[in-house]
């Protein structure tokens, strides 16, 4: 049976040394399936204006084609150039539950992730999307520093 | 022409602001209000029309059967998919391959924030301040079977909205009208929507954008002291204008975010003062059944206090007024008829919870005079309203009884008024734009065009008297009921196939919860 590793970015370096741990994993254990996510961070309780309501769909596109043309394909033909099968996914939501989501569905056994770089307060008071992806995940999480 | 002749001593006067020109200030002002009550006059009068032989006017009726037939018509949609809207809302049904669209959430906000607003806070005021305390009762039971012609127009606004290739959407009664009466294979609708369109146009001016500023100004002066009127309407046209044409959008998205927690700490804050009084809260429920069906002494008796019941609950949800279609169409679903169960919440949060908080908290601080040999309200010396311990009505009746129990929360309400006026101007901007794009097309010079029309509007309606711009608020958004509803009634059969389609598929199970 394959294994499948996700690989959470966030388009910082620290994904980089995400993905170098995440290659000497899956050459240990041979036959290995990479899946390339990026999270975009979205709540479906913010408030918004109707403007941005009409033009919300249109945004959505953008932010994806972006993530995926950026961040994700690039990730995805490196590791294919190197050998690995690797595949991407880009979605909205809450970056920790959304990553365990992706996980869950796609059969995945770990996570491996690069160590989030919140803003002070904002890490302080609620804690990183890290640190709640370690506390809650269905699966074992890989923190690479 | 009047109008124009008007808009030209506005902008004078702002030009060229001195100190004498402000010394004669309050004669512009009053020039600016009388031109407007003669222009708007015969409008206002045909809309407020009575039934023949009767005091009661004929568009609140109409909405008021509106209401009952699509209660009736969907057996009681508001009541039996009540909790279903709540788990829409919560996203129980929301696909998370979706997630990153506009979510319920999202539109109900957007729709609430362009309701709750003045027609909550100085609406009820005024309802209570005329109708008395009954008004209250018949408040309620307008938002309660406005919930049915909410979920009505807002269904028919997705099903019927325009999706552009480029992933924008407009939608509306406008397209509903055009679009649904084709379908179906009647003549006219292409006639009621622009008819709508143009009456939505005058609304937006209205009661969206007019009020607002009037209100927004009455709340600084009484803070600051009085002062002309056109000089807030310039401040608030000018902040207006940098975010729809400006393209400011960090100030509405500030608004967007301040706008909810200001409306949970007046809720909250009343409920404080309401909690203070508990002993007098049997007393003021016992005055709004009595009043509802007495009168107790008020102008126009039971039926007086109907009228105006009525009346603040329609202008304060906007219930078959048809805004809250082109609000609520950018939802993305497969399924219209969600965002319909969600949309009548709406009048529920924003009357049933929120305008009955204000008529309370104004009922209980004993604002309203009461004899106390009869025990019944004591008229101020018009005649037409019901005397008030300082003479208050509208947003500063509302202000002195939170004031009565909180001293500094005239403070916090005046911030509230400014930021929900302006919150509910940026929304109905939106409306009254996509009716205007309906009509003339879409186009930057033609857009910007309408925006600069209402930023003008802001300095005629801070500058204008209550009495004539509260008029025409009414009359323009009445107005744009009386051609929405007409259109429902022709399109209430497409929303029953589509409830009994959905309802079946929820029952067995088709469509089901997603495990998030």
């Amino acid at each position: 049976m394959t294994t499948k590793i996700v690989i959470g970015l966030d388009g910082t370096e620290t994904g980089e040394r995400a993905i170098a741990f995440a290659k000497d994993l899956a050459k240990l254990i041979g036959t290995c399936d990479l899946l390339v996510a990026y999270v975009i961070e979205w709540s479906p309780y913010t408030f918004q204006t109707p403007e941005e309501n009409a033009q919300r769909h249109k945004r959505r596109e953008e932010e994806v084609d972006l993530a995926m043309s950026r961040v994700v394909t690039p990730a995805v033909e490196a590791l294919r150039a190197a050998g690995f099968e690797a595949q991407g996914i880009v979605r909205h939501g809450d970056v920790a539950e959304t990553l365990n989501a992706i996980t869950v569905e796609n059969g995945g056994s770990q996570i491996v992730v690069g160590r989030a770089s919140a803003d002070g307060i904002k890490k302080r008071l609620f804690g990183s999307s890290t640190q709640y992806l370690v506390m809650h995940a269905d699966v074992p999480v890989t923190v690479v520093n | 022409m009047r109008t124009l002749k008007t808009l030209g001593a506005v902008m004078a006067a702002t030009i060229a602001a001195s100190p004498a020109l402000a010394q004669e200030a309050p004669g512009l002002d009053e020039k600016i209000n009388q031109a407007f009550a003669n222009l708007t006059g015969p409008f206002v009068s045909f809309i407020f029309a009575p039934l023949p032989g009767t005091s009661f006017p004929w568009i609140v009726m109409w909405l008021v059967i509106a209401a009952t037939v699509f209660t009736l018509y969907f057996a009681f949609v508001q009541m039996r998919f009540f909790s279903h809207a709540i788990s829409l809302v919560k996203g129980d049904y929301s696909d998370p391959n979706d997630a990153g669209e506009v979510s319920h959430f999202q539109a109900l906000a957007t729709a609430l924030s362009g309701t709750v607003g003045l027609g909550n806070i100085a609406g009820v005021a005024v309802a209570v301040g005329i109708g008395g305390p009954g008004a209250t009762f018949w408040m309620i039971l307008a938002g309660l079977l406005g919930m049915a012609s909410k979920f009505t127009e807002c269904t028919l606004g997705v099903k019927y909205r325009n999706e552009y290739e480029d992933g924008t959407v407009s939608g509306g009664p406008m397209y509903y009208m055009s679009k649904g009466f084709d379908e179906l294979g009647l003549p006219g609708g292409k006639i009621l929507a622009v008819l709508f369109s143009i009456f939505c146009i005058l609304g937006a001016l209205g009661g969206g954008n007019m009020f607002q500023a009037n209100q927004a100004h009455q709340q600084i002066a009484g803070i600051v002291g009085d002062y002309p009127g056109w000089i807030t309407g310039i401040v608030f046209a000018g902040v207006v204008f940098m975010v729809i044409v400006g393209g400011l959008k960090s100030i509405a998205r500030v608004t967007e975010k301040v706008v909810p927690f200001m409306g949970v700490l007046y809720v909250a804050t009343a409920l404080v003062i309401i909690a203070m009084n508990a002993d007098m809260i049997g007393w003021a429920f016992g005055q709004i059944f009595a009043g509802a069906f007495t009168g107790l002494g008020v102008a126009g008796g039971m039926v007086g206090a109907l009228i105006q019941g009525f009346k603040r609950a329609a202008f304060s949800n906007e219930a078959g007024v048809g805004s809250a279609a082109i609000a609520h169409s950018a939802v993305r679903t497969k399924e219209p008829i969600t965002e319909g169960f969600v949309s009548l919440l709406e009048p529920f949060i924003d009357t049933v919870v929120i305008c009955t908080m204000t008529a309370l908290v104004i009922i209980i601080t004993q604002q309203l005079i009461i004899d106390p040999e009869t025990g019944n309200y004591m008229l101020n010396e018009a005649g037409s309203a019901i005397a008030t311990v300082d003479g208050n009505s509208g947003v500063s009746l509302t202000s002195a009884a939170f004031g009565s129990a909180f001293s500094w929360f005239p403070y916090i309400l005046a911030i509230a008024v400014i930021l929900f006026a302006f919150s509910t101007m940026i929304s109905w901007s939106y409306y009254g734009l996509k009716a205007w794009t309906y009509l003339f097309g879409e186009g930057h010079t033609k857009e910007l065009i309408f925006k600069v029309i209402f930023c003008v509007f802001v300095v005629i309606g801070a500058a204008a008297n209550l009495g004539p711009v509260i008029d025409f608020s009414d009359a323009a958004i009445f107005a744009m009921a009386v051609v929405n509803v007409f259109a429902l009634y022709f399109l209430m059969k497409v929303v029953r196939q589509e409830l009994a389609s959905y309802s079946a598929r929820l029952k067995s199970g088709e469509i089901r919860k997603f495990e998030h």
